[in-house]
């Protein structure tokens, strides 16, 4: 991590994570994430495949799939495409550290502050969410990683249990529209 | 007793007396009620005034299908007009107006207009305010509108808050009576998931209205039963009070839920309705059927009802509109109502049947072959004229009428994709035809089973044959099972008026007016009377309309046809259509890294697309925007300004074949730049018209950043994207949006490197030598954070633009502030950016404007004949070529006072003024504080051989003539000495 | 509608981009072809009631160009397949 004189600011516009509570669920700002893409260069798609599977302990995720791991999770953007995330405290610069290992395999992007997260937890999941986006909860399970929708603005919905744990992506300049629209529907649904 | 006419028994809480006025008499009921139950339990039967004669009218129904009983609900900003008093939920303080009449309802001064009806028959408006056009809307218009006006808008903004949703299921059912409970019985017991949606409060449909048995119990306890053991289900969701208004397209289905609409106001946080999307690969359609009236003259009185409305009313709510009730029938259902009511008490006038063959009853009087002629009463049914079957006439006494026409399957939503129902003889009805959306059933009376027993057998059958579910049907339960025909019976033959839509005011003689002035197709009856085009879509008087001009024309009814229904099923609310996107939440707000900081000094915002924008920053002292730009403008070129400019689109481009993937994209070369160099790029579209411009670096061998102009930034990345996947499907090029990723700022004049030479890290050169002008590269800042810098300038001046990680922007920013101090570092915002592109000359959004080509720009020769790209060939076109082609300009007013506007037009200095000689136009305007003058950019015919010309600037619409010259379009720095510096 | 993605499934419509007519891959070789090719090219499109092929972007998604054959009287969607193997097939290339 480098030292610099520069204090970060949270998408919401504060120095600390935001976290509300209605009823039993929480939506809490995630401030903590390094992500960059990744994508697969063209015929290098096995090269770029085995060697994330090495950092990820799993092969890549398929289609509408996220594989958690350590230190990387990663989620399926598109073909041959991934998200890999990472914790932000060990892993500001995500980019150079997967573009040194995965060299003329694939195209590294950084994108952490691409996006903002919301991680909703607690009771009331599905309630809330059917009221943001088209996703299926009910067949939503640990591990599925769709991109869809939520209130006009292109999301990632991370499922870690569909029942406890849902983490939002969305456009970090629109973290504000995206947080109220779930704001809005937890006070509506819960 | 207040409740005069409230029955024993029903399913209402007598314990939960409600108090509601209407028209400010205070009334009581109970939970359980609807409006039109409870003022019909208060003797209250007049309830409305009709939309053209302003007729006293009551309820005809008990459901969403009422013409008639429409009033407004609640008051202030909430007030809701057009409202069904017979589905409107009751709750305490309920507040109902009558609307359509003027002073009071029972005295209404339009009622005048029924004395002219004469001259209000089918067709009049077309036929008497055609002439003169101009009357139309200046005159005639305003006086229709107040006379027929339905409601009364309150004209406040509506400060419920409403919400969509999206649901998926296996298996959508349309209505809980007895076919929508056994689908769903069936399929939620097989553990399916299962949507059941009902527009009323209480499931149960019909059930809840008769007193049939089903099983050993009574017909509502059977379906409060089914509803009890489906709402245990964890994959059955029950959606009382949900109106599915529509069919679309692959199984998705509009639902409007209720949410609040039975409470007095929203509870906290929570939505008045909600408009759900339905995602169901199979759908069964149980939404019944509706009662049809038998038109006579003078059908419309207060009191005279649908007979299965009555019976609803003594069964489910225990209200009756009367306590002595004839009954008009041409089919066994009408007897249902009669003896139901009389076993509440109701003295039972008559039942008078059409039949000759009708059954007889042993606890009142059965006219057999005789039909209702005519009916009297100023404000409410008291007598109805009788004709028995050997011609004599008779006199009945009763304060509400029972009319029984037989039954219509409600097909509305099998006609939402095209789908014709289809003519069913033994019904005389229409039922739904072969082509249904795709995924849908029908069944029960929807489908023309009338029976309760048909309804529960083709319910369970349908929903097994929907989900292919094997194995043994359970039983079905006990229920009636009596054959039904209907023989059809539409209207009685009379002299005055007899009403087939009630809400639109048509009659039978109407129908036969618009047939004998040749409107013979459905669609033109309909247009020419508004028959069926009133808020209830004809749901009674449809039928009726048809079966008078088929009977006409000498052909049957299937002959004549029928129209289609098209969504919303019931009237729907518009705020439910925008949900939550309304007021600064109709769109997404996109914010800039500098937007606190931005507001904390007092910017002001533009919207830009989803971003807001600084515009300026005006400070203390400055009264006018002009002030605020002027100072931004000047000193930025005197000294060093800052603007956010992060909006810019950025796209990561980056593979093997980047540089030849660029090549195509941009009409100009990037093969051959170096890396470590930003070059200017200008997009074509293919048929050679400029797209997008912007610059491209390149960072590595196989890496480029691309920025786009803000408002095409999602274009230009869906452009590249077909263009990597479509056309060059081989090349080896990735591409990824990084716009958020980085807040990137300008930094421009001529302190603008002394200013970052205190922000960059030392080791990093950036003098004119080691970082000249288009260099770009990665570096740090402020003691180790990466960043990117590019040597760039859109204001003619030393410039740079610097980026950062986004969550670094603000920090950033405020840096720059301080230790920009010591050149009085001025933030600016879009207006003196816009300003200084114009001094400069640099085409932005408004010469890129989706007609202009390269050469139009004065780019002509940057487009690469040594290679193909996006639009190089038809840019090649001889008509986009010519030598009188546009050409852009500068254009300065010769009195420098004197005001010019974009969208104003270049004539000669002599000649006249019109489009046949007209030289070009202006694109850009604004006020030069460098130049101290307006200036102006611009497309002139020939333009570039014609600087120094003198010329005419008009613009017709804001009456402005302007003398201008035609001046070169860099009006800063031609040379470009600055940028170099 | 609904948009049976070779990949994600069946997806809301309301996702996708619509570009138009998937005739638009097939762009004229620049070394060959004549003005009347890129005329054609960029102006010509068929206008069909019934089976169309079709350009879709699944924006709210993962970023695909699919070739869609709708019915456009119908709306029904017989097949959908994902563009860039369409453009292969097709013997586009680089």
């Amino acid at each position: 991590m480098s030292v610099h004189d520069l204090t970060p600011i949270t998408a919401l516009g504060a120095t600390t994570a935001q976290a509300d509570t209605v009823a039993d669920l929480t939506c809490t700002e995630v401030t903590d994430l390094a992500l960059a893409s990744v994508a697969a260069r063209l015929g290098q798609e096995k090269n770029c495949a085995s060697t994330l599977g090495k950092l990820l302990g799993a092969p890549p995720p398929d289609a509408g799939k996220a594989t958690m791991g350590t230190p990387y999770t990663a989620v399926w953007m598109g073909p041959e495409q991934w998200m890999l995330g990472a914790d932000f405290g060990t892993h500001e610069d995500i980019a150079t550290g997967l573009k040194a290992e995965l060299g003329d395999a694939a195209s590294v992007t950084e994108q952490t502050d691409a996006w903002t997260g919301f991680d909703l937890t607690g009771d009331g999941i599905e309630p809330v969410m059917e009221l943001l986006s088209n996703i299926n909860l009910r067949t939503l399970a640990p591990g599925d990683a769709q991109r869809t929708t939520i209130h006009h603005l292109g999301c990632f919905v991370i499922c870690g249990d569909p029942h406890a744990f849902v983490r939002i992506l969305g456009p970090r300049a629109s973290a504000g529209s995206l947080h109220h629209a779930i704001m809005t529907a937890m006070k509506s649904a819960l | 007793m207040t409740q005069k006419n409230r029955l024993s028994g029903g399913q209402i809480d007598r314990d939960t007396t409600l108090k509601f006025t209407f028209d400010g008499k205070e009334y009581e009921g109970h939970k359980g009620d609807t409006l039109a139950s409870a003022l019909l339990a208060n003797n209250v039967r007049l309830m409305g005034r009709s939309f053209k004669y302003h007729r006293p009218r009551g309820p005809l129904t008990a459901g969403s299908e009422e013409p008639n009983a429409i009033v407004e609900l609640r008051g202030g900003a909430r007030q809701e007009p057009n409202t069904r008093a017979t589905t409107a939920e009751l709750f305490n303080g309920l507040m109902a107006k009558s609307q359509n009449r003027w002073p009071s309802l029972a005295f209404d001064a339009m009622a005048i207009n029924d004395r002219f009806s004469n001259f209000l028959t089918a067709g009049f408006y077309y036929k008497t305010f055609m002439w003169p056009a101009a009357f139309w809307e200046k005159l005639y218009e305003p006086i229709i509108r107040k006379a027929a006006g339905l409601g009364s808008l309150s004209m406040k903004e509506d400060p419920d808050a409403y919400d969509k949703g999206f649901r998926h299921c296996d298996l959508l059912i349309i209505g809980a009576g007895p076919s929508g409970l056994m689908a769903a019985l069936t399929a939620g017991r097989a553990g399916k998931e299962v949507i059941l949606a009902d527009e009323d409060f209480r499931m149960g449909g019909r059930l809840n209205s008769e007193t049939l048995g089903i099983d050993n119990l009574a017909a509502a306890d059977w379906a409060a039963q089914a509803v009890a053991e489906l709402s245990t289900m964890n994959n059955v969701r029950l959606m009382p009070r949900t109106t599915v208004i529509g069919a679309f397209d692959h199984g998705i289905y509009g639902a409007v839920e209720r949410i609040s609409d039975h409470l007095h106001t929203p509870d906290a946080g929570k939505p008045r309705q909600i408009l759900w999307r339905i995602y169901a690969p199979k759908t069964i359609l149980c939404a019944g059927a509706t009662e049809r009236p038998i038109a006579f003259d003078n059908n419309d009185r207060p009191g005279i009802m649908l007979a299965s409305a009555i019976r609803s009313y003594a069964n489910r709510w225990a209200a009756t509109p009367a306590q002595r009730i004839a009954v008009f029938t041409n089919n066994d259902d009408g007897h249902k109502t009669a003896s139901d009511l009389h076993a509440k008490g109701i003295k039972i006038a008559a039942v008078v049947d059409t039949r000759p063959d009708a059954p007889l009853a042993e606890n009142y009087e059965v006219l057999r072959g005789a039909q209702v002629i005519d009916s009297k009463g100023r404000l409410g049914l008291t007598f109805a004229e009788v004709k028995l079957a050997d011609g004599t006439m008779r006199t009945l006494e009763c304060g509400a009428l029972g009319v029984s026409g037989g039954w219509n399957p409600n097909v509305h939503l099998t006609c939402h994709q095209r789908g014709r129902p289809a003519w069913n003889e033994a019904l005389a009805a229409f039922v739904p035809g072969d082509t249904l959306p795709p995924g849908m059933t029908v069944a029960g009376a929807a489908n023309g089973d009338m029976s309760t027993h048909g309804a529960l057998t083709t319910g369970a059958a349908a929903a097994r044959k929907a989900l292919g579910l094997k194995g043994k049907a359970a039983k079905t339960p006990d229920a009636e099972d009596a054959p039904v025909t209907q023989t059809p019976f539409w209207y009685v033959e009379g002299c005055s008026r007899a009403w087939l839509d009630q809400q639109n005011d048509v009659t039978v003689k109407d129908v036969k007016l618009s047939h004998q002035e040749g409107f013979r197709s459905v669609e033109h009856l309909k247009r020419y009377t508004t028959l069926g085009m009133a808020t209830d879509q004809g749901k009674t008087s449809n039928m009726g309309g048809l079966a008078i001009m088929a009977e006409l024309a000498g052909k049957a009814i299937p002959e004549v046809g029928t129209t289609i229904f098209r969504p919303p099923y019931t009237p729907t609310a518009i705020g439910v259509m925008a949900g939550r996107m309304k007021g600064m939440e109709f769109h997404p707000t996109r914010l800039t890294p500098s937007h606190f900081w931005a507001k904390e000094r007092g910017a002001v915002f533009v919207e830009v697309g989803n971003w807001l924008r600084a515009q300026w920053f005006p400070i203390e002292g400055e009264t006018h925007w002009r002030e605020s730009v002027d100072r931004e403008v000047t000193a930025t070129r005197n000294s060093v300004g800052v603007c956010d400019c992060t909006t810019l689109g950025k796209i990561d481009v980056q593979g093997t074949d980047a540089a030849a993937f660029l090549n195509k994209v941009y009409c100009n070369g990037f093969a051959k730049l170096a890396v470590g160099k930003t070059r200017y790029g200008l997009m074509l579209r293919e048929d050679g018209i400029a797209m997008d411009d912007g610059t491209a670096g390149r960072l590595a061998e196989d890496h480029f950043v691309v920025t786009t102009t803000t408002a095409n930034a999602a274009k230009v990345y869906q452009h590249l994207e077909f263009l990597r996947q479509c056309l060059f499907p081989d090349m080896d090029v990735q591409l990824i949006s990084t716009t958020e990723a980085w807040a990137q700022y300008a930094v421009a004049g001529p302190n603008s490197r002394k200013l970052l030479q205190k922000i960059v890290d030392p080791e990093f050169d950036i003098s004119n030598d080691a970082f000249p002008f288009m260099a770009c590269g990665n570096i740090t800042v402020c003691g180790g954070l990466r960043a990117r810098l590019f040597r760039i300038s859109f204001s003619g001046e030393l410039a740079f633009e610097i980026a950062v990680p986004s969550r670094y922007g603000d920090a950033l920013m405020r840096q720059l502030m301080k230790e920009g101090e010591e050149f009085d570092v001025t933030p600016y915002g879009t207006e003196a950016l816009g300003v200084m592109r114009i001094e400069k000359g640099h085409a932005a959004g408004n010469e890129l404007n989706g007609t202009t080509t390269a050469n139009n720009l004065g780019m002509g020769r940057m487009v690469s004949k040594a290679k193909d790209s996006i639009g190089s060939k038809l840019s090649e076109r001889p008509g986009l070529n010519e030598a009188d082609a546009l050409k852009q300009v500068g254009i300065k007013p010769l009195d420098p006072s004197k005001k010019i506007t974009a969208g104003g037009h270049l004539m000669n200095a002599d000649g006249p003024v019109d489009a046949k000689h007209d030289q070009g136009y202006v694109t850009s305007a604004a006020f030069s504080p460098s130049l101290d003058s307006m200036i102006g950019l611009g497309f002139l015919k020939n333009g570039a051989e014609r600087l120094g010309e003198k010329m005419r600037l008009v613009s017709p619409v804001t009456d402005l003539t302007v003398e201008v010259e035609i001046v070169s379009a860099h009006f800063i720095d031609p040379e470009g000495e600055r940028v170099r510096a | 509608m609904i948009i049976n993605h070779p990949l994600l499934g069946p997806r809301d419509s309301a996702e996708f981009v619509y570009l138009g007519d998937a005739a638009m891959i097939d762009r004229p070789n620049p070394e060959t072809a004549s003005p009347q090719d890129w005329h054609d090219y960029a102006y010509l499109r068929e206008n069909p009631a019934g089976e169309h092929r079709e350009l879709w972007f699944h924006e709210g998604g993962d970023r695909s160009w699919l070739v869609i054959t709708r019915n456009t009287l119908t709306h029904e969607i017989s097949k959908v397949e994902i563009a860039r193997d369409v453009a292969r097939k097709m013997g586009r290339s680089k």
